[in-house]
């Protein structure tokens, strides 16, 4: 029996109710007793730090299997470890598409021989993300997949999106949506506003996002199923998802690091670090953003982690592939500038990136309590630390936020009982 | 003034103001026997056009010669230099050979800042793809300047595809930092977003646009653009916007007609205006050699002089 006690932390612990100074004692990789003055051979001190239920980001991109180059699921998931997280929900936009059994599993046992953080693959909506027609979703879900989505691409055919909708209320798990008309936002480099105008960059429309989210809440409310919106990025957005909430229809949200930090100006410069769908908007935005999430719209913070080679970026801006490589700056970031400011709290934000996505999912994550698997992520909110993508364990270097200084990240995790110490 | 000169928007007034000083000298040059000075021996620029731009490119051309600049000519077009070396690369290679100075055409934004941080050396932006075109704006301000003595409050028309345009955001800046009203028309799919934001003001009415202008300013209008479902029909657009001479009878008596060139003959404006005594659209092109003599000597030339002999 292997057992680990971890001494005189904060637990916090939102959806359990629990926030105080306890011992936790894990064995055998699950909890088996939350309480005061616990003792065991193995022990380690936590004083001042702050034990949570193991962090989850639902959207990342992993790229394995077909564009190793820019990342494997081995340096992704260990990048997700090294940024706190101890679950990850990966997209289907690999090559081939996770839009079959065999691409499912495939991603699965790559982890399994990784065995950083859990994985838990998206499937694809449609083969081959295309659009056209249904992938075996049945199958996908029976392969593993814990959610189903065409993210990357919008499924532009409302006949097809109701179908996919209509046909996934079977299963238990959202559709997750990547709003974007891709006809109104055809070309587009960045938000369209001031900024494109000034750089004479094709913009892309708020627009283009928010007639998806308005169509698919009218098609979801409809065949009665269940929607996930990814990186929320606009102010019109936030309002159609908190109407369709009010509602009582069952759809949520998530929102981006770099959409609640970042507006289009910082486009000017044209790094192409700062090239990513959708786009950067502005401040107008990211108040709602911001507001979205104090008000519980936005359920969820995710990174939307989209790892490039340097080769990759390496060029003209309109030449640049979308993304940012996110998973090991969301929370030192979060933490610095979303709780430390006081647009939520600790808790809130931990319900965020652990509770709500675990809930969405479907998956054991989101709580300590004794019996379940050991999935802990530790915060030390006194330790101050500058971003630097040298140091990423990501392939991806690719951040506009290098050099940006925080006060507060994970220190260590515990992933199935194993500790692990994070830098 | 910056090493570089990427866009209008980082000059200031002074800057400009020294510009258009340097340009009269270098203008004077121009119109000797021998139009050659030694201010630029011993330097090297490079022009680096990643886009077709016959006139643009001998303006520059000519404009170094003149400074006895020793110059290489790299043309490539986006495409092949997509498929083989990067821009990064391709910079690179030629920074190796030892080059003071670029010169670059390029159709993507930004491509003139992306030069500067490889090359390390001063970069004059020969048109970015519709984000800026400095050295036409700079040109256009000279011209403007040698007919009215003034920029301040001179009401300054730009007709035509705004959307597209690099050179009418770059005059956008130059025009209204030094004090001139203006007046954007086109089509309202031609107008950027949020462009009145720059202290310009918007009409669809090219009447509206002439009347009483001291400067009307054609902009070359594409059919690509019709094509990519923008406007209707070239017909329609000749209608509504080509200048002819009712349009400019409603300007002022000593209105000026200007064109960046090249220019699409009967369709934003007609010949016979192209050709009146109120154009100076050649005149533009002359004085564009004077201004990039002045940008070669103000981001290379000072200093030099007792270097070079
Ligand atoms: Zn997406």
């Amino acid at each position: 029996m292997k057992k680990l006690l971890i001494k005189n932390a904060r637990v916090l612990s939102p959806a359990d109710g629990i926030d105080e100074k306890l011992d936790v004692l894990i064995c055998d990789g699950r909890i088996e007793k939350i309480d005061k003055k616990l003792s065991a051979e193995e022990s380690i001190d936590m004083s001042g730090k702050i034990v949570c239920p193991g962090f989850v980001d639902m959207h990342v991109h992993l790229r394995e299997p077909g564009y190793e180059e820019k990342e494997t699921i081995y340096t992704g998931t260990k990048a997700a470890m090294y940024g706190g997280f101890t679950a990850v929900a990966c997209m289907a936009n690999t090559s081939p598409v996770a839009d079959n059994r065999a691409t499912v599993e495939f991603i699965i046992n790559q982890n399994e021989k990784a065995g950083f953080v859990r994985l838990f693959p998206i499937g694809s909506v449609t083969k081959g993300q295309k659009g056209e027609e249904l992938a075996e979703i049945a199958d996908i879900y029976a392969a593993g997949a814990a959610a189903i989505s065409d993210d990357g691409k919008c499924i532009m055919s409302a006949e097809i999106m109701r179908r996919a909708l209509e046909y996934n209320r079977m299963f238990p798990s959202p559709l997750i949506v990547h709003a974007e008309d891709l006809v109104l936002s055809r070309s587009g480099q960045i938000n369209e506003g001031l900024v494109s105008t000034l750089l004479g960059l094709k913009g892309m429309p708020r627009e283009a996002e928010d007639v998806i989210i308005a169509r698919d809440l009218e098609l979801m409310k409809y065949v009665s199923s269940r929607i996930h919106f990814a990186h929320l990025s606009t102010r019109r957005g936030v309002e159609l998802v908190r109407e369709a909430r009010k509602q009582g229809l069952p759809v949520s949200a998530e929102v981006t690091p770099h959409h609640l930090l970042l507006t289009d100006t910082a486009v000017k410069t044209f790094d192409t670090n700062t090239k990513v769908n959708p786009p950067l908007r502005t401040l107008e935005d990211i108040e709602a953003l911001c507001e979205g999430l104090r008000d519980g719209t936005v359920e969820v913070i995710a990174s939307d982690h989209a790892p490039h080679t340097f080769e990759d970026k390496d060029c003209e801006y309109i030449f640049a592939p979308f993304g940012i490589s996110g998973i090991e700056t969301l929370v030192p970031l979060m933490l610095d500038r979303i709780v430390a400011k006081g647009v939520i709290s600790l808790p809130e934000f931990i319900n965020k990136i652990s509770v709500n996505p675990a809930r969405i999912l479907n998956i054991p994550f989101g709580h300590i309590q004794p019996g379940q698997e050991a999935n802990l992520t530790v915060l030390d909110l006194e330790v101050s630390g500058t971003i630097r993508v040298d140091r990423f364990h990501s392939k991806g270097h690719n951040s506009p936020f290098d050099g940006w200084n925080y006060k507060g990240r994970a220190v260590y995790s515990v992933i199935a009982g194993k500790l692990n110490k994070l830098d | 003034m910056e090493k570089s000169l990427h866009d209008i928007e980082n000059l200031t007034r002074d800057d400009l103001e020294l510009i258009l000083a340097t340009s009269e000298q270098f203008r004077e040059i121009s119109e000797r026997r021998v139009k050659k000075v030694p201010t630029l021996r011993g330097k090297t620029i490079c022009l680096f056009f990643i886009e077709n731009s016959t006139r643009t490119r001998i303006s520059f051309e000519l404009a170094a010669k003149r400074m006895s600049a020793d110059l290489i000519n790299f043309s490539a077009s986006t495409s092949s230099l997509q498929k083989g070396e990067s821009l990064t690369d391709t910079v690179k290679t030629i920074m190796a050979m030892g080059v003071d100075l670029f010169v670059i055409r390029h159709s993507a934004p930004g491509s003139s800042r992306r030069v500067e941080q490889v090359a390390g050396v001063p970069v004059i932006n020969a048109g970015d793809g519709p984000h800026a075109h400095p050295t036409q704006a700079l040109l256009d301000l000279f011209t403007i300047y040698r007919h009215k003595k003034k920029i301040e409050g001179l009401k300054v028309a730009i007709i035509g595809d705004i959307y597209h345009s690099r050179v009418a955001r770059s005059n956008i800046f130059s025009l209204t930092r030094m004090g001139a009203e203006v007046v954007l028309c086109g089509p309202p799919t031609l107008i950027p977003r949020e462009i009145e934001k720059l202290g310009v003001q918007v009409t669809y009415s090219v009447d509206e646009a002439c009347k009483m202008a001291d400067v009307i300013m054609c902009l070359r209008m594409q059919l690509e653009r019709q094509q990519s479902g923008m406007f209707p029909s070239m017909r329609e657009y000749i209608q509504l916007y080509r200048i002819d001479e009712k349009r400019v009878s409603l300007a002022k008596d000593d209105v000026i007609i200007m064109h960046p060139g090249p220019m699409n003959r009967g369709v934003e404006i007609i010949p016979e205006i192209a050709y009146h005594h109120r154009s100076v659209i050649e005149e533009q092109v002359t004085n564009g050699v004077a201004t990039r003599m002045a940008l070669f000597y103000l981001l290379l030339g000072r200093g030099n002089e007792e270097t070079a002999d």
